[in-house]
Order: C-alpha cells, then sequence, then structure tokens
C-alpha cells in the first residue's frame, strides 16, 4: 500500500479502567498531523497507541475501534509488517543486529524488495539531520548512542518503511531534534503520535489528547493559543541544548545568569 | 476436547502465551494444563493459582522432553477430557531447537522470540516447520527492519505457517491465535492421533549412560570429525 492511499485513521471510543465511556465521538487523523498524549504514569497512553498499532476492533481491554478510510482494515495491513500502514517505535525498541548501518539499511530495503540503493545514503542523511552525534554508514548499530538509533529509526520508518502513520513512545529523552523531526515529518506528509512527558513536544502538536484512568479524557486543540509559551519553550529549550554541548565539551558554566 | 501444543525455545514466552489463551477463555471454556519440563518447572503450579484451572507437569529428566510426551500424552489426554476440560494446552520444554512434539488432530503452537536473533528460525527446523502457527514474541523490543526479516526467515522454513507478532506479556495482536483456536476441531479419535514427525534420536550408548568421548567408545550411530556433517537423518 503506498501513503497516498490512507486519507485518514479514524478512533472510535471505548471505556475506561472502570467501564466508563470515553466522551469523544471519534478522533480522526489525516495525513501531517500530530498529536500527543499525556497524562500520569497508567493512565493508558501507551494502551491508546496499542490500540492503533493492532488495529483494535473492539477487542482489546480498551474496547476502541480503529478503522482505516472509514473502513475496518483488511487482515493483511494489520498482519503483515510490511504492508502495515504504521510504524511503532518506544523507548524498548532497539536494533540488536551486529552488523554496520549501511548493512543494516540494506537489509530492510531487501525485505522490502524495494530497488535501488540510493535510498540508504538518503536514509542516513536524513537521520544525520535528527542527531548531532554523526551516523556513517559503516558504524555497527550496537554502537550507536540512544539517539542515534531514534533517529535512525525515524529515518528508516519515513523512508523505507514509508508507513503514514507513525506512533512515537517517549523518545524525547534520547537527545534527538524533536523539531526537526515534527518538522521532516509534516515535509512528508506523515502522521505521528507521541506518547510524551516532554513540554516542547507537546506544545509543538496540534492535537493534545489527556488521558485519565485508562480513557480518553479530554481533547485539546490550542490552534495558536499557546503560542507564546510554545515559543518560550522553544528558548529554554534551545538554551539547555547549548548548555548541554558546553558540558560536554568539558567547559565550565561561569556565566553570571541568562536570558531566555 | 480441543488439543494444543505448544513449543519453542527456553524463555521465548511460552508461558506468556498459555496464559494469554486461558485469560480470553476464562468463563467461557474449561482449561487443563500439562507441562512437560527437563528438570524445574513452576508453571503449573502458576497457573492453578492464577485461574484456579486444572495443571499439572511431568519431569523428563535424563530423557527428551519429546519423548516424555510421547509417553504420557495418551494418559494425560484421558486425564483432560476427565475432568471435562474444553481446551487441553500442553506444553513443551524445548530444548535442542529439534523438538518437534506437534501431533495430529492438535493446534500445533510454535511461540519464537523476535529477540533471539534473525537467524534463529532458520537454525530450528521441525519445531517450526511442523506447527500451524508461528507466534513471535516481544516484537515490540526490536526495530521495524529485524521485525520484517525475521517473519521472512520464518516462512523461508515454514512457508505456510500462520505468522501471529505479538507482545505476549500484553496480549497485542492476539486475536488471530484466539480465531484459529476458536477453528480448530476437536480431538475426533485419541486411539488415532500420531506423532507429526519423528524425533531426535533418543536411544545410542551415550544416552545410557556411557560418558567416555571418542566414537571409539560407543556404538549405535557413530561418526568420526570428518564428513559427519549431518551426524544423523531419521529415515
Amino acid at each position: 500500500m503506498s501513503s497516498g492511499a490512507i486519507s485518514d485513521i479514524t478512533i472510535l471510543p471505548g471505556h475506561d479502567k472502570h467501564g466508563n465511556p470515553e466522551s469523544f465521538d471519534r478522533i480522526v487523523i489525516r495525513p501531517g498531523d500530530t498529536l500527543s498524549i499525556v497524562g500520569p504514569t497508567g493512565s493508558g497512553k501507551t494502551a491508546f497507541i496499542n490500540d492503533i498499532e493492532v488495529f483494535a476492533c473492539n477487542d482489546t481491554s480498551t474496547g476502541r475501534t480503529v478503522l482505516v478510510n472509514g473502513e475496518i482494515p483488511a487482515e493483511e495491513f494489520i498482519r503483515d509488517p510490511s504492508k502495515k500502514p504504521i510504524a511503532l517505535i518506544t523507548q524498548n525498541t532497539k536494533c540488536l543486529a551486529d552488523m554496520s548501518v549501511e548493512a543494516f539499511l540494506a537489509m530492510h530495503v531487501r525485505a522490502r524488495k524495494m530497488s535501488g540503493s540510493a535510498i540508504v545514503a538518503e536514509t542516513i542523511d536524513l537521520a544525520n539531520q535528527f542527531t548531532g552525534e554523526q551516523i556513517h554508514p559503516g558504524c555497527l548499530i550496537t554502537a550507536l548512542s540512544g539517539g542515534q538509533t531514534r533517529s535512525l529509526m525515524v529515518a528508516d520508518a519515513i523512508l523505507i518503511s514509508n508507513a503514514p502513520l507513525i506512533l512515537l513512545d517517549e523518545v524525547e529523552n534520547a537527545g534527538i531534534f524533536r523539531e526537526k523531526v515534527i518538522e521532516v515529518l509534516k515535509e512528508h506528509c506523515k502522521s505521528v503520535i507521541f506518547v510524551t512527558h516532554d513540554p516542547l513536544v507537546s506544545l509543538l502538536s496540534d492535537r493534545r489528547l489527556v488521558m485519565r484512568h485508562g480513557g480518553v479524557e479530554r481533547i485539546l486543540e490550542p490552534e495558536g493559543r499557546e503560542t507564546h509559551i510554545r515559543e518560550m519553550v522553544a528558548r529554554m529549550d534551545l538554551t539547555l541544548c547549548r548548555f548541554r554541548e558546553r558540558i560536554r565539551a568539558g567547559e565550565l558554566l561561569t556565566e553570571p545568569g541568562f536570558l531566555v | 476436547m480441543k488439543l494444543i501444543i505448544i513449543a519453542g525455545p527456553p524463555s521465548a514466552g511460552k508461558t506468556a502465551v498459555t496464559r494469554q489463551i486461558i485469560r480470553h477463555f476464562l468463563g467461557k471454556k474449561k482449561c487443563a494444563f500439562l507441562k512437560i519440563d527437563v528438570v524445574r518447572a513452576f508453571e503449573d503450579e502458576e497457573l492453578k493459582e492464577e485461574f484456579h484451572i486444572p495443571a499439572r507437569k511431568i519431569y523428563s529428566g535424563d530423557l527428551c522432553p519429546d519423548h516424555t510426551g510421547v509417553m504420557v500424552l495418551k494418559d494425560a489426554i484421558a486425564w483432560a477430557e476427565g475432568l471435562g476440560t474444553d481446551i487441553f494446552i500442553v506444553e513443551s520444554a524445548g530444548l535442542c531447537l529439534r523438538c518437534s512434539p506437534y501431533v495430529t488432530q492438535s493446534l500445533g503452537i510454535v511461540v519464537l522470540s523476535a529477540v533471539s536473533g534473525m537467524n534463529s528460525p532458520l537454525k530450528m527446523g521441525p519445531m517450526i516447520s511442523l506447527a500451524d502457527v508461528a507466534v513471535i514474541t516481544k516484537t515490540d523490543l526490536v526495530s521495524q527492519s529485524e521485525k520484517e526479516v525475521f517473519r521472512e526467515k520464518t516462512k523461508e522454513v515454514a512457508p505456510a505457517i500462520d505468522i501471529i507478532e505479538t507482545n505476549a506479556i500484553q496480549g497485542t495482536g492476539l486475536r488471530f491465535l484466539m480465531r484459529a483456536i476458536d477453528q480448530q476441531a476437536e480431538i475426533a479419535d485419541p486411539a488415532s492421533i500420531l506423532l507429526r514427525g519423528i524425533p531426535p534420536l533418543g536411544v545410542c550408548t551415550i544416552c545410557v549412560g556411557k560418558r567416555e568421548i571418542g566414537w571409539q567408545n560407543h556404538f549405535g550411530v557413530v561418526r568420526k570429525l570428518d564428513g559427519a556433517d549431518d551426524i544423523f537423518r531419521g529415515d
């Protein structure tokens, strides 16, 4: 299935852990949409994206149903990972293969029966836009840092898997350029759902789902009302990034204070 | 009564899959469980306590667990039938990757772990090729690319196998396994149940306790280092 064939993914409500029905009517995700899912630990954030990942059909603990283009999707989309329109990257997702970055990506390209070797180099280039630590084609996968691995997996999901919907479960702490990831995902018309505790990622999303007791409690659409804070948080984030780089470089940070 | 036989390497998640099956059918069908293991097993006690279902175990000791399975399965089926069981789950030990405890008139499930390395399906023969369903666990822990390659290698060993990917702890994606169990026919005639394949050779001078190394000290299947690519293939 090409990414163009999917016009929307719809989530129909289920119930929370106490059996109370969720109050939303439907959540529709279209190409280029960014959503973040927020809420305390145990509130059902991961269960929400798991429902999407398995295309729940009122058969998971939440009772939700997920439709593609308004219909229950065909079984092969659900079961064959190479046909599935969804890529899930969690904080536990690892690349275990002891091989070079180039060989690893080439293996995926072969498994997908795609032609052309250019895509391997393109994927590495894209991954390098997401991380400050350069990834070389000859690097061993197992020697990559957490941030490099996440960057590579996101780039792989965009270019090789070509998945129209990407689910990212708490990957923010791994040192990737979050704003750049969101920008590139929008450019490629990918939808993305973040499970997140990160203020910047939450503020950069078009919509925020607030979870409580296993159900979606509220859906927030800031529509520009958070712009002021978002810009401030982005500056704070940049400041922290710079401090991080200077600490890594072995500097002492002796300024009397700083402006955000 | 339906018979389900679960095999797979150690720590692949066989018991996690078993738990999901029992949980799914709880209150709808009566499940019973038998674990065949080599030296120690706790699954029977855990499942008995958690789900209040009849569960028991047998230790194979120095005998191959598959041989043990063949030996006791007829009695075990009679035991489960006698309890009015709807779904009888037999979980094997899964040690040498050559195991194939599957029998006719049953649903054979091999449980494989996605973190065991992409070539691992190629290293297991009949344990995969004689199964009806391959449940691949821990797919949440590996990259998309490795997941896809693992699936291809499993298909290479068993082109027609039904592959189900899951995080067995959470039970994601297992609806297709439950459907396969729903569609599985009941045992028609216990007396005519046959092992699907031939288990690894289980009787030789080493099996009966001769410990000297070197082919000169043994009889039965005797091979030298040179020219012993496939030590023994069942006829």
